[in-house]
């Protein structure tokens, strides 16, 4: 299903956060390249502050970017003023988080998602509700409800609500800012699954951003882990889940919860020592280096390419002097 | 909350279903609350009366301005007290107080409705404007309503007065002028913290432009404040209007307002007791009725976490 045609491309995108306003810079986002095909879903995962959601605003250009560029369906919309950006926003929309956060808790339902559509004058008065409920149907809310507040949902239907907005104008690529994360998980599966319906239905292309490793998984063609505003690895989802080299991810992987007991036994967690470093300062060289049980010298001094590491995998990229090919080597350090 | 199969039901003879808004349910306390209700008929009563002022006169067949030498003073040129003819007395010129404490209600009501009006608009719109736009924007609108805030009010109109004449219309402006950066701070540091929210980031990235995000996602989310903002400045519009009509600077006499004739009995209070009680205790109902409704309509809106934001009264 995935094509070819580029649809997003990511170049070098760079955002730092002043803190004061002058004095060090908070590092969100540091040197990161994405490229998502059309109809492709990109997985984004890593831990909590390691810049996830920035990229994701900066990609949706809520967020100025500090340096690096977007191109969007062949157009350069890094320095795109509002007015010229919203035409684009018709085909880049945004699945927040917060199901509870992200509706105005004065409006009704059906103005909320036929927000899209008197924005970008698609359709107003009658026709407007008719596609609204329409759209309602299309997530699985109940048409009926077009009149009622969000506070009257449960956080899944609140979520729905959501996707009906994001896919109201049937855009090309939806950034999705940790959509289940505020889930329970038998709803997160819900959303997950209705995610995937409307990709099979509209071809629409996905940035998946989550902290779980397993979700992320369920639901991308590609994965991309990241490391305190950078990306260390990259490659297709199977790909990376069989075979992970960077020792970052084999680690993030080992503290994936297991369902099976038997095999979770068979399982030694690989644990990390140390806490995250600040972004503010971060390290020099490879940024995981403090982390790293591989970590030797030319780490602390060199920052690793993120590039194909083993000959004939030219999709599976890792920034890493030292990629592990045996996880069990990380184990026994 | 059961859902109905939507199999069972055809689409054109289900009933509407409404939302229980947040207003609405602010609606539902304020109804049970006995004091609000009691304010609310008080309010009430005075706005029948303002309307209802000209009948009034009619049955009584006293006029506000008329000065009834005859029968409305002494023989040693004093005013009369309450009897039969004039219910609250007379003043010091033999005008029936009854009839001019009426007639007061209506400049009080307008120009403290008006007055509110004006400046609940002009605060939520430089409110609004000053932290949804912050920078500089906001640097210059927030230190404005703070110079307007550290004015000194009486010396103020009194200059404006002065130049501009005693009107109406004057005191309407100048009370709207001096309680709107009230509002306008309360307003921002909202509009601050809305703005943050994540909805207002979904209406941008859905393409919304700045107006439509201020106008649809963050003036709604006002009304709680605004609205008690504005019955607790109601009040406070009444006791700057008759201040300012106290010190002959509001509404030009022979017109009645509670503040003029509190200023004309000042010299009588010793032999006629009725004449400045009865604009006086005029003044304290209305006020004290609407600052309670003020206060209950804050409870309803949030019975939990709203803190009191009374208005200072500035007279």
């Amino acid at each position: 299903m995935t094509d070819n045609e580029v649809l997003l491309q990511a170049i070098d995108v760079v955002k730092h956060f002043a803190v004061r306003r002058r004095g060090p810079h908070v590092r969100a986002v540091d040197g990161v390249s994405l490229t998502v095909h059309s109809g492709e879903t990109v997985g984004l995962v890593g831990e909590t502050g390691c810049g996830k959601s920035t990229l994701a605003r900066c990609i949706a250009r809520l967020y100025e970017l500090s340096s690096g560029r977007v191109v969007f369906e062949g157009r350069d919309i890094t320095r795109l003023s509002r007015r010229r950006l919203a035409p684009v926003r018709r085909n880049l929309q945004m699945i927040f988080q917060d199901p509870y956060g992200s509706l105005n808790p004065r409006r009704r339902v059906g103005s909320i998602i036929g927000d899209p559509l008197a924005i970008h004058d698609v359709a107003d008065g009658r026709d407007r509700r008719r596609r609204v409920q329409e759209l309602m149907e299309l997530v699985g809310l109940n048409p009926e409800h077009y009149n009622r507040y969000p506070a009257e949902f449960s956080g899944g239907q609140r979520q729905r609500i959501g996707v009906a907005r994001a896919v109201a104008l049937r855009p090309r690529l939806i950034v999705c800012d940790e959509p289940v994360s505020a889930l329970d998980v038998s709803i997160q599966a819900q959303i997950i699954n209705l995610l995937d319906d409307l990709k099979d239905q509209l071809g629409i292309a996905y940035v998946f951003i989550s902290h779980d490793l397993s979700v992320v998984r369920h639901v991308s063609d590609r994965v991309a882990v990241m490391y305190l505003g950078q990306i260390v690895e990259t490659a297709a989802a199977e790909d990376l889940y069989a075979r992970p080299r960077h020792p970052y991810t084999v680690a993030l992987l080992s503290a994936t919860p297991v369902a099976d007991p038997d095999l979770a036994d068979r399982r030694t967690p690989i644990l990390l020592t140390g806490d995250v470093p600040s972004p503010v300062d971060p390290p020099s060289g490879c940024r995981f280096h403090p982390r790293c049980p591989k970590a030797r010298e030319r780490c602390r001094i060199e920052a690793p390419a993120l590039e194909s590491r083993t000959p004939g995998e030219d999709t599976h990229l890792t920034a890493c002097h030292f990629p592990v090919h045996d996880p069990a080597e990380l184990m026994a350090s | 909350m059961s859902t109905v199969p939507l199999e069972t039901v055809a689409a054109d003879a289900v009933p509407a279903i409404e939302g229980r808004a947040p207003l609405r349910l602010a609606m539902d306390r304020l109804r049970r609350d006995r004091v609000a209700i009691a304010c609310a008929v008080v309010i009430l009563l005075l706005v029948v009366t303002a309307l209802a002022a000209p009948l009034i006169a009619h049955l009584t067949g006293h006029d506000p301005t008329t000065q009834y030498r005859d029968t409305g003073l002494t023989p040693a040129g004093l005013p009369v007290g309450p009897n039969r003819q004039f219910w609250f007395g007379t003043d010091n010129l033999g005008r029936d107080v009854f009839i001019r404490v009426v007639y007061g209600t209506r400049i009080s009501l307008l120009v403290g409705v008006v007055s509110t009006v004006l400046a609940i608009v002009a605060g939520v719109v430089v409110g609004v404007t000053a932290g949804y736009f912050q920078g500089a924007v906001d640097t210059v609108l927030a230190r404005f309503m703070d110079v307007v805030l550290s004015l000194p009010f009486l010396l103020f109109a009194i200059a404006l007065v002065a130049v501009a004449g005693p009107s109406i219309v004057v005191s309407v402006c100048v009370i709207a002028f001096f309680s709107f950066a009230a509002v306008g701070r309360i307003v921002r540091g909202q509009t601050l913290s809305i703005r943050e929210r994540e909805y207002i980031e979904a209406a941008r990235s859905l393409g919304a432009s700045d107006l439509r995000i201020m106008a649809v996602d963050v003036v709604p989310n006002l009304i709680a404040p605004v609205i008690v903002y504005t019955t607790l400045l109601i009040p406070t519009a009444i006791v700057f209007e008759a201040t300012l009509s106290f010190l002959g600077m509001g509404v030009v006499p022979p017109t009645p307002t509670w503040g003029n004739m509190l200023s004309d009995s000042l010299q009588y209070y010793q032999v006629a007791w009725w004449f400045i009680l009865f604009p006086g205790l005029a003044l304290l109902i209305t006020t004290l009725a609407f600052n309670l409704l003020g206060d209950s309509v804050r409870d309803a809106l949030d019975p939990s976490t709203f803190t009191s934001a009374s208005v200072k009264s500035r007279s």
